[in-house]
């Protein structure tokens, strides 16, 4: 510090040598300089516009396209506006990317997890993948999958077809036999885990249980006579119209058309939900008092799929299907996946996949060896060590390079305008730019909605790395 | 189950022993780190490992609860040996607690969290239940007040005594404890060194790696001395260091204690 506390009145010093002035002085020169700057590019790039009769405002938002779009996942067509082109781009973009991110980070775990494995074939192989697919560009696997899906498909006349499910309410034998199957596996389940010291009589019980399993899921889904010969039929029965096709236009399948009567089922779901979540707090209650384990993630699955596929039958079935026809060279009805969407999807999340694997291993890694070795001794198995002890502490590593990845995926999946899968860029940047020729505005827009998702994405993220941080000190 | 609060029950001499190893050895490559171990540890007794670094004391240990893997020999730790069978290396590493030179306390819990984890993923124990054995043996290590804190906010006494009390909260049969006190600032070593003494008076069969050689002589029923992976001499703490028999263990004695 300077001696300038002794004294009441602090030394004058001359303006230009005083380091804030300076400081202020330089900042306020560079400033002036780039704002005149982006001044005459705007000034310059609004003139010519002007001079050559391009838009300047967004009036071209609510005029009519005249293009059609080959996925839409809201009500689109010729006579829609641009501005529903632009929301069915977005739309398109936030599908792949939402789907993608979940892929990825699944595939990635499993493989950074597997690369760090003691067995050997699991790590190679996880080796192997992470240095093929990270150091082939992006764009090339694209590509390759692109044509790797759409090469050996037909044309729609010569569709690959497959038959056609209905779904019916099981009758009274399938049913009982179904119930009486499950029953039985449950408690060759439950004596297996009785007695559990004996390995054969075990490994015979969990088999039983299995086989009940299978039993009682294929009488229901095909009926009793499958078994007992008894008539009768189950769930799902083969033949009808095909309702399947696969074809160089993409996958059709059965357009389901919700009728009176679903809202039941929904309200099922609903219900499934809550009672999850009710039977999660009873069961760490009863951890709490007890210390007994409950199956979990058994029950919620019973629940949330059971529940509804119970009121689905009680409602009579409230679903018709609206199958794929073909008419002259095309298919009419139905819902189509676009083979340019799943070269997409694949392409970027196995890509990605990669780089999240890399992160995981390097996040496992940094958790230390003593840690491990801790939960070993005390008596903590391989799993629970990963699940409680090492993966919490490799997260807070792992987060920020897979927010990273996480937006890349995102910015990368505007490569989908080299295999033509019909995403912001491609409908937006792409024909609304060239029939509208309002260049500014649409980059400007695209380049916000990308800044958006992106700044979503992490501040989500940055909630989440908040919640699970611990005091340091 | 009525695991509060029961202590390690003292168990008479003539019962099989807690520890046995015969001829065991283990090689890191070419390096031998143990030679020809032949050790006999009775239930509670009280044993103290010393020696030079590098002499295989904390690998000794460490092949108690199969941290590693021994390549020849016989391990037995209370009736079960120690195989490549998971169950049996599980059944041990629930009865044999183990603290370290560097806490390895998991820092992203909490002090009560570090102590009820084993409790309820291993032995099942209600939350609850296990949480107030996790205070009990925090208040007998006496920090029964940092409970909620994290490792990171607490002195490095402090958090080999958590560590202490976590091992504890498994209801052990046999503690080993590796360097415990080399990690820490000198005003610190006191307080788990007092712990361990505690424990010892309690009747716990114990296995300490450690230069502590006041601790040894007021606890120890048994002081070994390692040098180059074999045991050169094993004797009472009062004629161990009165009346050392091995030129080795001489010197040793004379480099630490000088």
């Amino acid at each position: 510090m300077s001696g300038g506390e002794q004294g009441a009145a602090r030394p004058q010093v001359p303006l230009l040598h005083d380091p804030r002035f300076r400081g202020i002085l330089a900042q306020a020169l560079t400033a002036l300089v780039v704002i005149s700057l982006i001044w005459a590019a705007v000034d310059n790039a609004a003139t010519n516009m002007r001079a050559r009769g391009i838009p300047t405002n967004f009036d071209f938002w609510d005029r009519t396209s005249g293009f059609d779009v080959n996925q839409t996942l809201i009500a689109y067509s010729a006579i829609s506006t641009y501005g529903q082109a632009f929301w069915v781009g977005l739309l398109n973009t936030l599908l792949v990317a939402g789907i993608g991110i979940v892929f990825a980070t699944l595939l990635g775990f499993l493989l950074g997890v597997m690369r760090l494995s003691a067995n050997w074939a699991a790590r190679s192989f996880a080796a192997i993948y992470v240095e093929t697919l990270r150091n082939v560009p992006l764009l090339l696997q694209l590509l390759f999958w692109y044509n790797a899906i759409l090469t050996p498909l037909p044309a729609p006349r010569a569709s690959l077809g497959m038959p056609s499910v209905t779904l019916t309410w099981p009758d009274a034998p399938s049913f009982a036999l179904a119930l009486a199957a499950a029953g039985g596996a449950f408690f060759a389940a439950r004596f297996a885990r009785s007695r559990a010291e004996d390995d054969a009589r075990e490994l015979l019980a969990s088999v039983g249980a299995a086989l009940g399993w299978i039993v009682a899921l294929v009488a229901l889904l095909f009926g009793a006579s499958v078994f007992i010969g008894a008539p009768g039929g189950g769930v799902l029965h083969w033949g009808g119209p095909a309702g399947v096709y696969l074809n160089n236009r993409g996958l059709l399948l059965p357009d389901p058309r919700f009728g009176p009567g679903f809202e039941w089922v929904m309200a099922a779901l609903a219900l499934g939900v809550a009672l999850s979540l009710a039977f999660g707090i009873w069961a760490r209650r009863r951890q709490a008092l007890s210390g007994a384990q409950s199956p979990l993630a058994l029950v919620s699955l019973a629940l949330i799929l059971g529940l509804p596929l119970l009121a689905f039958f009680a409602a009579g079935g409230p679903v018709t299907l609206e199958y794929p026809v073909l008419r002259g060279f095309n298919f009419q009805g139905g819902v189509r996946v676009l083979p340019e969407f799943v070269a997409l999807l694949l392409g970027l999340s196995l890509y990605t996949a990669a780089f999240i694997a890399e992160e995981v291993r390097a996040g496992v890694q940094s958790v230390a060896r003593g840690q491990t070795e801790a939960a070993h001794a005390l008596g903590l198995r391989a799993a629970p060590t990963l699940r409680l002890v090492v993966l919490p502490q490799a997260m807070r590593v792992i987060l920020p390079p897979l927010t990273s990845q996480y937006l890349n995926l995102t910015k990368n999946s505007s490569l989908a305008v080299f295999i033509g899968y019909p995403d912001l860029v491609q409908v937006f940047m792409g024909t609304v730019l060239n029939q509208t020729g309002a260049a500014v505005q649409v980059i400007a827009v695209t380049m916000a909605v990308y800044l958006t998702i992106s700044l979503a994405t992490s501040g989500l993220m940055a909630l989440y790395a908040r919640r699970t941080a611990w005091a340091e000190r | 189950m009525a695991a509060i609060a029961q202590e390690p029950a003292q168990e008479s001499a003539h019962e099989a022993a807690a520890i046995e190893m015969i001829g065991v050895n283990k090689w890191y490559g070419q390096f031998h780190v143990l030679r020809d171990i032949n050790l006999v540890v009775g239930q509670g007794e009280r044993i103290v490992i010393c020696g030079p670094s590098g002499s295989g004391k904390s690998t000794l240990i460490r092949c108690v609860n199969r941290l590693e893997e021994h390549q020849s020999g016989r391990i037995i730790v209370r009736g079960v040996e120690l195989t490549n069978d998971l169950r049996k290396i599980d059944e041990i590493r629930r009865d044999v607690g183990m603290v370290f030179q560097n806490f390895n306390l998991f820092p992203h819990l909490s002090i009560l969290e570090n102590c009820t984890l084993a409790p309820i993923w291993v032995r099942k124990m209600p939350r609850r239940e296990a949480e107030d054995l996790a205070m009990h043996y925090l208040a007998r290590v006496k920090i029964p007040e940092q409970a909620h804190k994290y490792p990171g906010q607490l002195s490095g006494g402090q958090q080999q005594r958590v560590a202490i009390a976590r091992a504890l909260c498994m209801n052990p049969r046999i503690m080993l404890f590796d360097e415990p006190t080399s990690a820490l600032d000198p005003e610190m070593v006191k307080e788990v060194l007092d712990t361990m003494v505690a424990l010892a008076r309690d009747g716990m069969t114990m296995l300490c790696v450690t230069h502590e050689m006041n601790f040894a002589k007021q606890v120890a029923d048994r002081v070994i001395f390692m040098d180059r992976g074999e045991i050169v001499e094993a004797n009472a703490p009062e004629p161990f260091f009165a009346n050392p028999q091995h030129e080795r263990t001489k010197l040793f004695l004379s480099q630490i204690l000088g």
